[in-house]
C-alpha cells in the first residue's frame, strides 16, 4: 500500500515536468512574434525589445527553461508585465472565490448527479429514466454562460431570490457566501452533473446485472440497501474516475462563470490578463490549474484502494 | 420412401396433434440506404436535419433578409425585437438578427475545421503510437502532460500569444483537442493488432503500411467518426467561450461569442442581445451531440444500451 502510494506520487512528477515544459514552450511554439503581439500594435521597437527581454526570449531556450524551472520550484511564477506584482501573490489574492466556487459545485454535483444516475439505472427504460437521460443530453449541450445567464435572469432579476452578481468572502458569514455562490455553482455544475449522472447510470447498470445483486434480493434486502450499499459501492471506481477527469470542465468553466457573475476570482484575473496581454499572469494561472488538476487525479487514483479493497498494488 | 409417408401416419387414439405455434419471429423489414439508416436512427435524423438547416442558414445568410452585420446605426441603439429588427439592435445599433445569422458561419467553420484537423492529427499520432513500440512510451507521456492542461486554459494561453483570427482560434482549439483523439486511436489500434486477421496478414508477409491501410484504418473509422462529432461540439463551445472572454475571433467578426460579449454589459436591461446568440449556440451544439450519440448507438451496439 505505502509503496503503491509512493510509486503513484513518483509517476506524477514526470507528468508535471512535461506540463511545465509544454506551458513554457508555448512562447516558442506560437506562430509569429509573441513579444510583438504582447506589446500591442502601438508599441515602439524599444518596448517590444523590453518585453522580449522580460520574457527571456532573447536567451537560448534551454538556458531560459532551466532558470524558469528553478524559479517555479521556488514558487516564483514571475512578475506581471502590467502591475509589476509577483504573479504568485496576485494568484493568492484571487484564489479564495475560485476555490469556493469549485468546492461548492463539486458538492452540489455529487449530491444531485449520483442519486439521479442511480435512480435512472434502477428504473432503466422507464419514463423517469428517459427524462433524466434527456436532461443529461441537453445539459451537456448547454454552454456554461448560457445556463448562467438564464439562471441569473430567472432567479436573480425576475424572482429576486438571489443576488445577481458579486461575491462575499466566507469570513463574512456562511449565508451571504452561499447566497452569492448558489447560482454560479448550479450554472457551472450543469455539464458536470450531466456527465456524472450518465456515467453513474452506465456503471450501475453493469453492476445491477451481477449475481451478488440477485443474491442480495433473494435474501430479502431492501431496494435502497441494495442500490446504495451493494451496487453503488461496486460501481464507484468509474464514477470517481470521471469525477476526477471532469475537474478540467470545472476549471475551464470557472473562468467563464466568474465573468458572468462578476466574481473576483482567478477567472477574472485570467480575463483581465488576456485583455492586457499580461502573459506571465496567464502562464502562472495555467500552470497552477494544471498542477491542481494533476494532483486531483493523483488523489482519485489513491482513493481506488479505499473504495475497492480488491485493488491492491 | 414415398412422399406420402409422413402425412398418412395414423394418429393413435387419445393423442392429438398440437396446433401450429404462432410465428414469434416477426418479419424484419430491412431498411437500406441513407433513408433507411435515418429511419432506424431517429436521433441522427433529427440532429442531422437541425445541423443541415444551420449549415444552409450559414451559407445563405446574405439572402435571408439580413443587412450588413457590421453596419453601425447609432440612432437606433438597443432597440427591442420588432418587425424591423427581428432580434433587436445592439449597443452600437447593429442588427442582432443579421449578426446572429452571420455568426453561424464562424461557429460551424471552427467546429468542422477543428473536428477535421484534430481527427487527422490524432489519427496520425495514434497510429504511430499504436504501431511503433519505442515511440509509444514517449508519445503517450507527452499526451498525458498535454491532457493535464485543461483544454480551455491551453487555448487561452495560445490565443494570448497570437493575434486574434479565426485561423488562430482553430489552431489553438485543435492543439487542445489532439491528445484525446490520439489516445482513442491508440487504444483501438492496440486492440486491433491482436486480432487474428492482422496476425494472418503479418504471417503472409504484408508490409506494415499495407496492414495499417487495409486492416487497421477502416476499423478505426467508426469510433473516429463518433469522436469527431464530440470534438466538433466541444470546439464550438470553446470558440464561443474564447470570444466571450475576449481571447477569440476579433471583435470585427460577428461570432456568437462576440455578440454575447458585447451584450454582456447590457444584459440586465436588454437580455435579448445575449439570449438569441445563446439559443443558436445551444441548438447547434445539441444538434451535433444528437448526431454523435445516434452514430455511437448505431455503430457500437454494445455501448448503446448503457450510456
Amino acid at each position: 500500500m505505502a509503496s503503491y502510494v509512493l510509486r503513484r506520487i513518483l509517476v506524477t512528477i514526470p507528468v508535471m515536468a512535461i506540463v511545465a515544459l509544454f506551458v513554457f514552450s508555448l512562447l516558442y511554439i506560437a506562430p509569429g512574434d509573441p513579444a510583438a503581439v504582447i506589446a500591442g500594435d502601438q508599441a515602439s521597437p524599444a518596448d517590444v525589445e523590453r518585453i522580449r527581454q522580460s520574457l527571456g526570449l532573447d536567451r537560448p531556450f534551454l538556458v531560459q527553461f532551466g532558470s524558469w524551472l528553478w524559479r517555479i520550484l521556488h514558487f516564483d511564477l514571475g512578475t506581471s508585465i502590467f502591475t509589476n506584482l509577483p504573479v504568485t501573490s496576485m494568484i493568492a489574492q484571487r484564489i479564495e472565490p475560485t476555490l469556493s466556487l469549485m468546492m461548492l459545485t463539486l458538492v452540489l454535483t455529487l449530491v444531485i448527479a449520483v442519486p439521479l444516475g442511480v435512480v435512472a439505472a434502477w428504473k432503466a427504460g422507464s419514463l423517469i429514466d428517459r427524462v433524466i437521460m434527456a436532461f443529461a443530453v441537453s445539459a451537456f449541450s448547454l454552454p456554461v454562460f448560457v445556463v448562467g445567464y438564464v439562471l441569473a435572469y430567472v432567479f436573480a432579476l425576475e424572482l429576486e431570490w438571489f443576488p445577481v452578481q458579486g461575491y462575499t468572502p466566507i469570513s463574512q458569514g456562511f449565508w451571504p457566501w452561499l447566497q452569492n455562490l448558489i447560482l454560479p455553482s448550479i450554472a457551472l455544475g450543469c455539464v458536470y452533473i450531466a456527465l456524472i449522472a450518465r456515467i453513474t447510470r452506465a456503471s450501475m447498470l453493469e453492476v445491477l446485472q451481477q449475481d451478488y445483486i440477485r443474491t442480495a434480493r433473494a435474501k430479502g434486502l431492501g431496494q435502497r440497501g441494495i442500490l446504495f450499499v451493494h451496487a453503488l459501492k461496486n460501481a464507484a471506481v468509474p464514477i470517481v474516475t470521471v469525477i476526477g477527469i471532469g475537474v478540467a470542465l470545472l476549471i475551464g468553466g470557472a473562468v467563464v462563470t466568474e465573468s458572468v457573475f462578476a466574481i473576483p476570482g482567478l477567472g477574472r484575473l485570467t480575463v483581465d490578463a488576456i485583455l492586457r496581454r499580461d502573459y506571465p499572469v496567464i502562464q502562472g494561472v495555467v500552470l497552477m490549474f494544471s498542477f491542481l488538476y494533476t494532483l486531483v487525479n493523483l488523489m482519485v487514483d489513491l482513493t481506488y484502494t479505499l473504495i475497492d479493497p480488491r485493488i491492491r498494488y | 420412401m414415398s412422399a406420402s409417408t409422413t402425412s398418412s401416419v395414423a394418429i393413435p387414439p387419445g393423442l392429438a396433434i398440437a396446433k401450429a405455434l404462432p410465428d414469434l419471429m416477426l418479419p424484419v423489414k430491412v431498411r437500406r440506404g441513407v433513408i433507411g439508416f435515418l429511419r432506424n436512427n431517429p436521433t441522427v435524423a433529427i440532429g442531422g436535419a437541425l445541423l443541415l438547416t444551420l449549415v444552409l442558414i450559414g451559407i445563405f445568410a446574405p439572402y435571408l433578409w439580413t443587412v450588413d452585420p457590421t453596419a453601425l446605426a447609432p440612432a437606433k441603439r438597443t432597440r427591442p425585437p420588432s418587425a424591423d429588427y427581428w432580434f433587436g439592435t445592439d449597443a452600437l445599433g447593429r442588427d442582432v438578427y443579421s449578426r446572429v445569422l452571420y455568426g453561424t458561419r464562424v461557429s460551424l467553420t471552427v467546429g468542422l475545421s477543428v473536428a477535421l484537423l484534430a481527427t487527422l492529427a490524432g489519427l496520425a499520432i495514434g497510429l504511430v503510437s499504436g504501431f511503433v513500440r519505442w515511440a509509444d512510451g514517449i508519445v503517450m507521456r507527452v499526451m498525458d502532460g498535454l491532457m493535464s492542461i485543461p483544454p480551455i486554459l491551453l487555448a487561452i494561453a495560445l490565443m494570448a500569444l497570437t493575434r486574434g483570427s479565426v485561423g488562430n482560434v482553430i489552431m489553438a482549439i485543435t492543439v487542445a483537442e489532439i491528445p484525446r483523439v490520439s489516445r482513442l486511436v491508440r487504444g483501438v489500434v492496440l486492440s486491433l493488432r491482436e486480432q487474428a486477421y492482422v496476425d494472418a496478414a503479418i504471417a503472409s508477409g504484408t508490409r506494415a503500411p499495407m496492414i495499417i491501410l487495409r486492416h487497421i484504418l477502416p476499423n478505426t473509422m467508426a469510433p473516429m467518426l463518433v469522436q469527431a462529432t464530440y470534438v466538433c461540439a466541444s470546439a464550438m463551445i470553446v470558440e464561443s467561450i474564447l470570444s466571450f472572454i475576449g481571447a477569440g475571433t476579433p471583435p470585427t467578426i460577428p461570432s456568437w461569442g462576440n455578440i454575447m460579449a458585447e451584450g454582456r454589459a447590457l444584459w440586465q436591461v436588454k437580455p435579448y442581445i445575449v439570449f438569441f446568440p445563446a439559443a443558436f449556440l445551444s441548438v447547434t451544439v445539441l444538434a451535433v451531440n444528437l448526431v454523435g450519440d445516434g452514430l455511437r448507438d448505431a455503430l457500437d451496439p454494445r455501448m448503446a444500451k448503457n450510456l
